[in-house]
């Protein structure tokens, strides 16, 4: 004879089940509590049970609940398994309707997962990523280009204050942390070149790399990956936020395009502004170079600045701007495409954000290449 | 006949940035009965509920659930008293990340030691008593309204509670998806031999399953008792919440 005990809550052991001969007598309740341990000990006592037959007998259980109940059915249903006849008796009439009621055809379901082919699943992810994805980004981008020109000239479609609220929010609250980032960025430049340059005894190039380093690449891309993840990520949560609790909805049914009402602005403030913010880039990364030629290369700021005259071309001005304003674009509309595209739910909100910023910097770097071909090849 | 009390609040005042929302409540909760908190908005119905479900302290005041003073239990005995209950909150609280299967296993995997197939069955069981079997694998936002009130519910009653707590679960509803939602916590209530609390507003559901109601009306108990002595009350205020909602 084998029983089995089970530590109750009380801390008070007692018998609840014994195996004697071919029969598993249960006792008192098997619940929540107690069944986890019933089941793994009973799996292990009978891996080597022979007899033909098993017998339940649950007249000594008073109390059982679904876990009891899906527990001495999935006993049976592993002793069946090894060809042995399995009979459960003696049940009470309370106990006898939780077996009713939580018995193993409550636990089955029709539902099935289709089963693919990775190919079908290669395929059904392209068409997924080129219908939703590529042609919808395609047709926000569209839509955003149309309103931006429509609305530049009737400013009764936009709410007073809005664009310049939205300025401030994306550029001007960026520009600290910019010019800052910058000007390390442009030291740390002209620092690591000085060492070579002075092998050479060319240390004056210094002021050439730095400035062009600066105006024609660093300056606007630097800028850009620093205003998508810090204004790019708010564009994104704010509007998945609004979609999350239906204020879009809202803004549909009360007639308002929300393109219109929440991209437009924000384009509008993004575009005005990431041009200037290039510039103090350019200017806070050239002053870093400036301090590094100085403290290392022993390069006056006279002669620096003096030497600037020859390394500074309109084109990579030029440049710089477009630049900016091509990824000012990115930007905007990459939050917005995010966000739109929020599933329900807090944890929606989180993935649109970061995918939005992941998305905008992947973006920008790929712009960056093309426009660098387009411009200097 | 005595009914066993099974949850009882002496003397509850609560107030917020010294408003007071609840002054010195008392009523009792008896097993196996369906117990309905009802009042206007604002009236204190849900912050009773958290005070019972030990989200706020209770200060000053006394709260007795199934025989003990939740006040004196520590953290260990307060998870063991609350595993008997269910929560069915107004919104689902359905975890969006988790299948709805993998949301109604949830406090299975965590509070029990019973391997993963017992788990996932005893999901599908309690997905089954409220018809939505067929929805263990699918995500919280695939839901419409009324199921996701549904699967709420599996979670809530997946531990076999002894007594289930509602939170306005007929928010957002439809009349036929009330109704259908009422009969299902009812049949419940049977089933598991279940004490139910509700907080509601809804007066359909409220003549359709409630055994008893507390009624709240500035910040006090003014009515306790059955269903059919509070539709016999001579007090205005409950003559009015229940007329209005018949359209007299």
């Amino acid at each position: 004879m084998e029983t089995g005990a089970i530590k109750n809550n009380s801390s008070q052991n007692q018998h609840t089940y014994k195996l004697e001969g071919n029969t598993l007598y249960l006792y008192n309740s098997l619940d929540f509590a107690r069944s986890g341990y019933f089941v793994n000990d009973m799996l292990k006592r009978l891996k080597n049970y022979k007899s033909p037959e098993l017998i339940i007998n649950l007249a000594g259980l008073a109390e059982i609940d679904s876990a009891g109940v899906t527990a001495i059915f999935y006993l049976k249903r592993k002793i069946s398994a090894k060809n042995i006849e399995v009979r459960i008796t003696e049940a009470s009439d309370s106990v006898y309707k939780k077996l009713e009621l939580f018995g193993p055809d409550k636990a089955k379901t029709s539902f099935k997962r289709d089963k693919t082919t990775f190919l079908e699943f290669l395929g059904t992810k392209l068409h997924f990523f080129f219908r939703f994805y590529i042609t919808e980004f395609i047709l926000l981008t569209a839509d955003v280009f149309y309103w931006s020109f429509h609305d530049l000239f009737s400013p009764k479609s936009r709410r007073k204050g809005e664009v310049s609220n939205q300025a401030v929010l994306i550029g001007v609250n960026a520009t600290l942390i910019v010019v800052v980032m910058m000007f390390i960025i442009g030291l740390v430049i002209a620092l690591q070149s000085s060492a070579q340059l002075r092998n050479f005894g060319a240390n004056i190039f210094v002021v050439d790399l730095t400035v062009i380093a600066m105006m024609a690449q660093m300056g606007p891309l630097i800028t850009a990956i620093l205003v998508a993840g810090r204004s790019g990520s708010a564009i994104a949560a704010e509007i998945a936020t609004m979609k999350v609790t239906a204020e879009l909805d809202a803004l549909k049914t009360m007639g308002l395009n929300p393109i219109r009402f929440i991209v437009v602005p924000k384009m509008y403030g993004c575009l005005c502004t990431i041009p200037f913010l290039t510039i103090l880039a350019n200017v806070a990364g050239i002053a870093g170079g400036m301090l590094a030629a100085y403290l290392f290369l022993d390069i006056a700021p006279e002669v620096f600045i003096n030497r600037m005259g020859h390394s500074i071309y309109n084109k990579d001005i030029m440049t710089g701007v477009i630049k900016s304003l091509v990824y000012g674009s990115i930007i905007v509309l990459t939050g917005s495409f995010f966000g739109f595209r929020v599933k329900e739910g807090a944890e929606g909100v989180g993935k649109s954000t970061t995918v939005a910023v992941v998305v905008s910097i992947s973006l920008i770097i790929l712009a960056d290449s093309i426009l660098g071909l387009v411009f200097y090849a | 006949m005595d009914l066993e009390k099974i949850l009882e609040v002496t003397g509850l005042s609560v107030s917020f940035n010294g408003k007071p929302v609840l002054s010195d409540i008392s009523f009792t909760v008896y097993n196996e009965k369906i117990t309905v908190i009802l009042g206007g908005s604002g009236s204190g119905k849900t912050t009773i509920l958290k005070h019972i479900l030990g989200l706020y302290p209770v200060e000053p005041g006394k709260i007795s659930l199934l025989g003990r003073d939740i006040a004196t239990l520590d953290e260990d005995e307060q998870k063991r008293l609350y595993l008997k209950m269910g929560v069915f909150y107004q919104k689902g609280g359905l975890l969006s990340s988790l299948t709805v299967g993998e949301n109604v296993a949830l406090p299975l995997e965590q509070h029990t030691n019973l391997p993963d197939e017992i788990i996932k069955e005893i999901a599908l069981q309690k997905l089954s008593l409220v018809n939505l079997k067929d929805t263990y694998h699918m995500y919280p936002s695939q839901l419409s309204g009324g199921m996701l009130k549904r699967a709420a519910l599996a979670r809530a009653i997946v531990m076999d509670p002894q007594m289930l707590f509602c939170d306005e679960p007929g928010s957002g509803l439809d009349p036929v998806s009330l109704a259908s939602l009422d009969k299902l916590i009812t049949d419940l209530k049977e089933q598991l031999q279940m004490s139910v609390v509700m907080v509601t507003h809804e007066v359909s559901s409220i003549l359709r399953i409630a055994d008893r109601i507390i009624f709240l009306e500035d910040q006090k108990v003014i009515f306790e008792g059955t269903i059919s002595d509070a539709l016999a009350s001579d007090k205005e205020s409950i003559i009015n919440f229940f007329n209005k909602s018949k359209g007299h």
